[in-house]
């Protein structure tokens, strides 16, 4: 508790020393923060890609639901489609309108005979896609077949590629965190020298000194980490509304507070370590 | 309590602090380490706090041998020997109480325990008016007690004040070698580094003098008496 009361007045009595070690920390977490929601909200995308119809095939106008029903249950049969989902003309028609339900003018013109009728295909092995797609594109009926695989592909590579410059910007700044944190308090070790003198000439243990300095860092740290994680859960509220009007269908928002507090406790336990390791590092070296 | 046996501390540079230093002073002694500056009196009161290492020879305070001390017991031995620095070393950004009540903390003291303790020092020492007044704040004299509050306020075994009238004046210093005087009579082993020739020439008491880092005079009142 005492070491606790120390570190609170060092931090205290240098104020621009606290403000730039807090700030790093701030950034660092920020940006981790951010990364994390991101890459959070990728895999949201990816999840709703993945639970859309593999292969949606769209029927030229003179296919006969006869013959539609006949490829339906050829395909059925095969044991490498999961389901299949016959959406008629006039199914389509609804789900247009549910889709532009706010926009009237897109509503207009259009009925159910210019919207084709389509069957909507799930394999049990996304291995199985393109062979399943390439047998309905050999059919006389099927005008037009959507592979939605690519989606996920791409998706799926831009969540990787995102994860990696996350990754190794979080690490930069971490470092700059470690070093920064170092430099800070080495100088006030420094500032400290003639105190800290003269309390090891009145008996004061080594780790008596070196306590308070480890607990600031470990203060700065969780400090930095409360105002990263504050600042990026402010943004992504702000930018929620629009994101939720953008990502349509996607069930990314709201994202729930217990989630956001487990991630604030994850992130507090790292700054803490950050801290007390940075301080650790400097401790070591300037308070030997 | 204290014995020394073939002292020698050369420093870095060659500059020889002490040589062949022999020397006991016994539990409750009063011993006055007169010397010109330079003549290596704060070097040995240096060496029995351990802020040093001797170049040779043995050093036993306290029952602690400081040459063989491990560095993790080093505050242990600190505990039992106070110290009234020449330059006091006081934190002038804390209050009296707080440069007072430090060792206590260091010892582990609960904080209600430390007050009562250091307010009956400041009592002890008639400081107790300062109590939350910074060092900027005090006179020499009152400052010189702070610091001799401070080395007694977990009432060490032994008390070593190093120049503790060095720039006071003569009425001050004489209060100061009193108030050493009436800690020793209490059972604390006293070794007070001057070299106000009045004030050690005043008190029959033993005196070690130094020059150049050699031990000169070992003389006790009985053997000055005697010489009479």
């Amino acid at each position: 508790m005492k070491s606790f009361r120390t570190a609170w007045k060092h931090i205290r009595r240098s104020p621009y020393q606290a403000f730039a070690a807090v700030f790093i920390i701030m950034q660092t977490f920020f940006v981790a923060s951010l990364f994390t929601f991101v890459i959070f909200g990728s895999a949201k995308i990816i999840t709703y890609f993945e639970s859309l119809p593999q292969v949606t095939a769209f029927f030229k106008n003179e296919a006969t639901q006869e013959k539609i029903d006949d490829l339906r249950s050829q395909i059925e049969s095969s044991n490498k489609v999961s389901s299949t989902k016959f959406v008629s003309k006039q199914d389509a028609l609804r789900i247009y309108k549910q889709k532009f339900k706010d926009d009237p003018l897109l509503l207009e013109f259009v009925t159910a005979d210019i919207l084709p009728a389509s069957l909507e295909i799930s394999t049990t092995n996304i291995k199985d896609l393109s062979e399943i797609s390439n047998a309905l594109q050999n059919t006389t009926i099927i005008k037009e077949v959507v592979f939605p695989k690519d989606i996920v592909t791409n998706l799926t590579n831009w969540t990787d590629a995102l994860r990696k410059i996350g990754l190794a910007l979080i690490l930069a700044l971490l470092l700059d965190s470690v070093f920064i944190m170092i430099i800070i308090i080495g100088i006030k070790i420094s500032q400290k020298k003639d105190e800290i003198e003269i309390m090891r000439l009145l008996g004061a243990t080594n780790w008596y000194i070196r306590w308070p300095f480890v607990l600031e860092g470990m203060l700065y740290g969780m400090i930095g980490a409360v105002f990263g994680w504050s600042l990026s859960v402010g943004l992504i509220f702000y930018a929620g509304p629009f994101l939720s009007s953008f990502l349509q269908g996607i069930q990314i928002f709201p994202i729930s507070w217990l989630l956001l507090l487990e991630f604030l406790g994850i992130e507090l336990m790292i700054a803490a370590f950050l801290g007390i390791f940075s301080s650790l590092l400097a401790v070591l070296r300037y308070l030997k | 309590m204290i014995k020394l046996n073939k002292v020698t501390k050369k420093f870095t540079l060659g500059t020889l602090g002490l040589f062949d230093i022999n020397l006991t002073v016994e539990k409750g002694e009063f011993v006055f380490l007169v010397g010109p500056t330079g003549s290596g009196k704060t070097t040995l009161f240096r060496l029995l706090i351990r802020d040093i290492l001797p170049s040779g020879g043995t050093i036993i305070v306290a029952d602690y041998d400081i040459v063989k001390l491990p560095q993790g017991k080093i505050s242990h031995l600190r505990k039992k020997v106070g110290v009234v620095f020449q330059s006091l070393k006081l934190l002038t950004d804390r209050t009296i109480f707080e440069n007072v009540v430090l060792p206590l903390e260091f010892s582990g003291f609960a904080s209600d325990e430390a007050r009562i303790r250091v307010e009956e020092v400041l009592s002890q020492l008639g400081i107790s008016e300062h109590r939350n007044k910074f060092p900027v704040q005090l006179s020499g004299g009152e400052l010189q007690r702070v610091a001799i509050a401070r080395s007694l306020v977990l009432s060490p075994d032994i008390l070593l004040a190093d120049e503790p009238t060095g720039n006071l004046d003569q009425i001050t210093s004489r209060e100061i070698v009193k108030l050493l005087l009436d800690i020793n009579s209490k059972g604390t082993t006293v070794i007070m580094a001057t070299h106000n020739f009045d004030i050690v020439n005043s008190m029959k008491k033993r005196i070690i003098s130094l020059e150049k880092g050699r031990l000169i005079r070992d003389e006790s009142h009985k053997e000055k008496e005697g010489d009479k």
